[in-house]
């Protein structure tokens, strides 16, 4: 199209003159960072001695250190940090100050908490009846689990996914690293998002409720259809699919030389993209058996074929990629647009040819640890407006002097206020 | 009163990104026409599961999955007038959704320089796969193996098989949430300098955000991580519990010394919690296999739902294994309201998801069954274009709508 998506070649911020107070911990570390990478100011508000969050590996160089988590810097970047008490009388003064000219708070405590401390949305839209409060919890608000306790494994066991993940004759298993608290935090960028919209237009802000529950209920695409319409139980099967009509086995991921590739069994239109240049590819080194080219793959229907025929196809294609590695069936699809997809080791990932010709990869500067860290890009890119990873997560309390200061609080205050604990 | 009440969308997408970033939008007031061809529609509608297995292309619930809350217009994008009807839907909009394959909306004469001419402020929005640029910027593929692309395969499943890829189009679930996120800000924008944008949000990029710290960890230790099963790093017990019955599973997770000595208390093991194989956190990663073991024997012989009531009283996450028809009939689920039942020509009475976000005062909801194909055409043209009937039948004469 010869539009060059470059990442910040306006003068003008997408979404700099709004300002957030992030007081999550990680249920809601990337809601907070979402808005940030937008351009908002997002102030992440921690307790003095700093958010659990911090305590989460991996750590840099391993040495387990508060202000070296590598998760806390890959989802606290683009903010800027305080340190504030808000179960002290002076915290929850101070907190109601700086509600006062912000446009978001982000909040991930058990519900009541913040009732507790004189912090709801009842008064928070007093002070500021524009502001708008995300609220990201194991089960929302409301309902007969409210107050019940989650973990990763435990919201991705209730939402349904991890039924229909990992091998029949294992247990359910949970995607290898924790992906609950982010479907929630984007859940929640997107509600105060939409609830901004709304703003917009008539000033009123309001009180968004994310239950991680849900967000999570929202990843599994067809089990609970499955058994609405057909009362059918979709089951696990490892790296298989299984056709719940005939009982075929459709492979969805096979070895290679040298790992795996992900690579679909379709009928129809789909399997004119992916079958026809996959067996011409085949037959090209003499891998192809007659009854495999002889298939019409544009009218070939999956739904139709018993599954020993599903076998029959799969044994040829098994063989053709166990003499591949991962690279020549991912560059060999490319050229003969044929979806043969790499299973990518992080290094594969970091060195990709299409991230690095985008510039995806940034690297910012830490100071403290006398380096710099490669960190994912936006994946937002306008062609107006200017939006940027701009800087790297806060230390503790690092920006206290520079916000205190400008919503009036005295050096000789922030010293009173340290001492007791609130900052 | 509706977050987006008075928001035109036109939505070109298909698959799943697309449609429920769309969907979102519908179901939180804005007015979406959902476009797609006549002849070769999105691919969802020939998605199963259908209506008690007969199918139809209307009958999939996999495409109204992501489409409720629109209006359906079929248009045949390969014949020149049915480009300038998309134009006059685009000119109505204030925002375009695409996720074709980089390059196809410029084909068909919609790229983003020929939309501005039908509308200068026009928000376009984006979903590709890789982006419109790089060397695999025209490469087609899937969200299902995406997903192994960017390395959520690799570190699912267990250390001694091969990769357990997390099934469906998982990325198609994290797009959405950064589309909506942009859409809003791009309003904002519009509205203090009178000028749209274009959006460009790669699929592939989006998806990476969702792993940040692994790659980091690979970026700054070289370090390629192992499939692990359910453990989680210095954490146990942790994990799932087989419970009574087929297929009928728990998850349990202990973070601190009190939960672990509720825990000990629900298992009616009261002594585990003194006992120096488990006392310390340590000692409880460096035995958990022995100590899944012991928390099984009592797990088997309850029901998942048992397990996670008791474990949840005494103050333990945990959480029962959900298969689709406990989705359904969870109580907690169902007492926030998160289906919404509503009525579909050809499907019947079935049930739409809520969107995973509730605003106190505009609450989103889904408001109209997914279309049928082509379902709303008159409607399109005559409501909300204008035209007249004559109009409309002299389109479709001319074969638009096929």
């Amino acid at each position: 199209m010869g539009m060059i998506c470059d990442r910040n070649p306006g003068q003008e911020s997408m979404f700099g003159v709004y300002r957030a107070l992030d007081l999550s911990d990680e249920k809601g570390f990337i809601c907070g960072k979402t808005l940030a990478d937008l351009g908002a100011d997002v102030v992440k508000i921690e307790p003095p001695g700093g958010d659990p969050g911090r305590n989460i590996g991996p750590f840099y160089h391993d040495i387990p250190r508060a202000e070296e988590s590598l998760y806390w810097f890959a989802y606290n970047a683009n903010k800027r940090g305080i340190t504030l008490n808000i179960e002290t009388t002076d915290g929850q003064k101070i907190f109601k100050r700086l509600a006062k000219t912000a446009d978001f708070v982000i909040e991930s405590f058990s519900p009541g908490y913040l009732k507790n401390l004189g912090l709801d949305y009842s008064v928070l839209s007093q002070i500021n009846p524009g502001i708008i409060l995300a609220s990201i919890t194991p089960f929302g608000q409301s309902g007969p689990y409210r107050d019940h306790k989650t973990a990763d494994i435990v919201s991705m066991a209730l939402g349904g996914y991890m039924y229909l993940t990992g091998e029949s004759d294992r247990p359910p298993v949970r995607i290898g690293f924790p992906q609950a608290y982010l479907h929630a935090g984007m859940a929640a960028a997107s509600g105060a998002m939409l609830a901004h919209c709304h703003r917009q237009l008539t000033g009123e802000g309001q009180w968004v409720d994310v239950s991680i529950h849900e967000a999570c209920a929202w990843i599994p695409p067809d089990s609970y259809i499955f058994w609405e319409m057909n009362q059918l139980l979709e089951e696990r099967h490892g790296a298989v699919r299984v056709r719940p009509t005939t009982g075929a086995r459709m492979r969805r991921i096979w070895q290679c030389v040298d790992g795996y590739v992900s690579f679909d069994l379709y009928g129809g239109r789909l399997a004119r993209n992916f079958m026809t240049p996959l067996v011409a590819w085949m037959a090209e080194e003499g891998m192809a058996p007659d009854f495999l080219t002889e298939i019409d793959w544009a009218t070939f229907d999956y739904s139709a074929v018993p599954a020993d025929i599903v076998d029959g196809i799969s044994e040829p294609v098994g063989r053709f990629f166990m003499g591949h590695t991962k690279e020549e069936l991912w560059q060999g699809g490319i050229a003969r647009r044929c979806c043969i997809y790499p299973v990518s080791s992080p290094g594969e990932v970091g060195r990709s040819a299409q991230l690095a010709e985008r510039d995806y990869w940034v690297d910012l500067r830490h100071d403290e640890l006398n380096c710099s860290i490669t960190y994912p890009g936006l994946c937002i890119r306008s062609s107006e407006a200017k939006c940027s990873l701009r800087r790297r997560a806060p230390l503790i309390g690092e920006h206290n002097e520079e916000i205190y200061g400008g919503v009036g609080l005295s050096k000789e205050e922030l010293v009173v206020l340290r001492q007791a604990g609130v900052i | 009163m509706q977050a987006l009440g008075g928001l035109k969308v036109a939505d070109f997408s298909w698959f799943i990104s697309g449609p429920l970033t769309a969907k979102f939008l519908g179901d939180c007031g804005a007015e979406v026409v959902h476009i797609e061809s006549g002849t070769s529609p999105d691919n969802m509608r020939s998605t199963i599961p259908m209506r008690d297995n007969v199918p139809g292309i209307n009958r999939s619930a996999a495409f109204a999955r992501y489409n409720s809350s629109k209006y359906g217009l079929s248009l045949n994008l390969k014949q020149p007038n049915g480009v300038d009807m998309a134009k006059k839907i685009v000119a109505w909009a204030d925002v375009v959704v695409e996720n074709f394959s980089s390059g196809t909306m410029e084909r068909l004469g919609l790229g983003y320089e020929d939309l501005k001419k039908a509308r200068a402020d026009i928000i376009m929005v984006s979903l590709p796969m890789f982006g419109h640029t790089g060397p695999w910027a025209r490469h087609p593929g899937l969200g299902s193996q995406l997903t192994d692309l960017i390395g959520f395969g690799n570190v699912t499943g267990w250390p001694d098989r091969e990769p357990n890829s997390p099934p469906g189009a998982y990325t198609d679930f994290i797009t959405p949430y950064f589309a909506v996120c942009a859409i809003m800000a791009t309003l904002d924008y519009r509205r203090r300098t009178g000028r749209g944008q274009y959006i460009e949000i790669s699929q592939y990029e989006a998806g990476i955000h969702f792993l940040t710290p692994v790659i980091m960890d690979w970026f700054v230790h070289g370090r390629q991580p192992n499939r692990v099963g359910n453990r989680c790093r210095g954490v146990a017990p942790y994990g799932v519990y087989r419970c009574r019955g087929h297929e009928r599973w728990c998850a349990i997770a202990v973070f601190t010394e009190g939960e672990w000595r509720s825990l000990c208390g629900v298992i009616e093991k009261p002594s585990l919690a003194e006992d120096p194989r488990f006392a310390t956190g340590l000692a409880r990663v460096e035995n958990c296999e022995q100590l899944d073991g012991l928390i099984e024997e009592w797990t088997g012989n309850r029901s998942a739902e048992e397990v996670m009531s008791l474990m949840q009283e005494a103050g333990v996450a945990a959480g029962a294994v959900l298969n689709g028809r406990d989705l359904g009939e969870d109580a907690h689920l169902n007492a926030r309201g998160f289906y919404k039942e509503l009525v579909h020509p050809e499907i019947g009475h079935h049930r739409y998801l809520l969107p995973p976000f509730r605003l106190s005062k505009t609450p989103g909801e889904p408001k109209m069954a997914a279309p049928c194909l082509g379902q709303h055409n008159e409607y399109v043209c005559k409501r909300i274009l204008g035209m007249s009937d004559e109009e409309f039948v002299q389109l479709l004469n001319e074969g638009v709508f096929d």
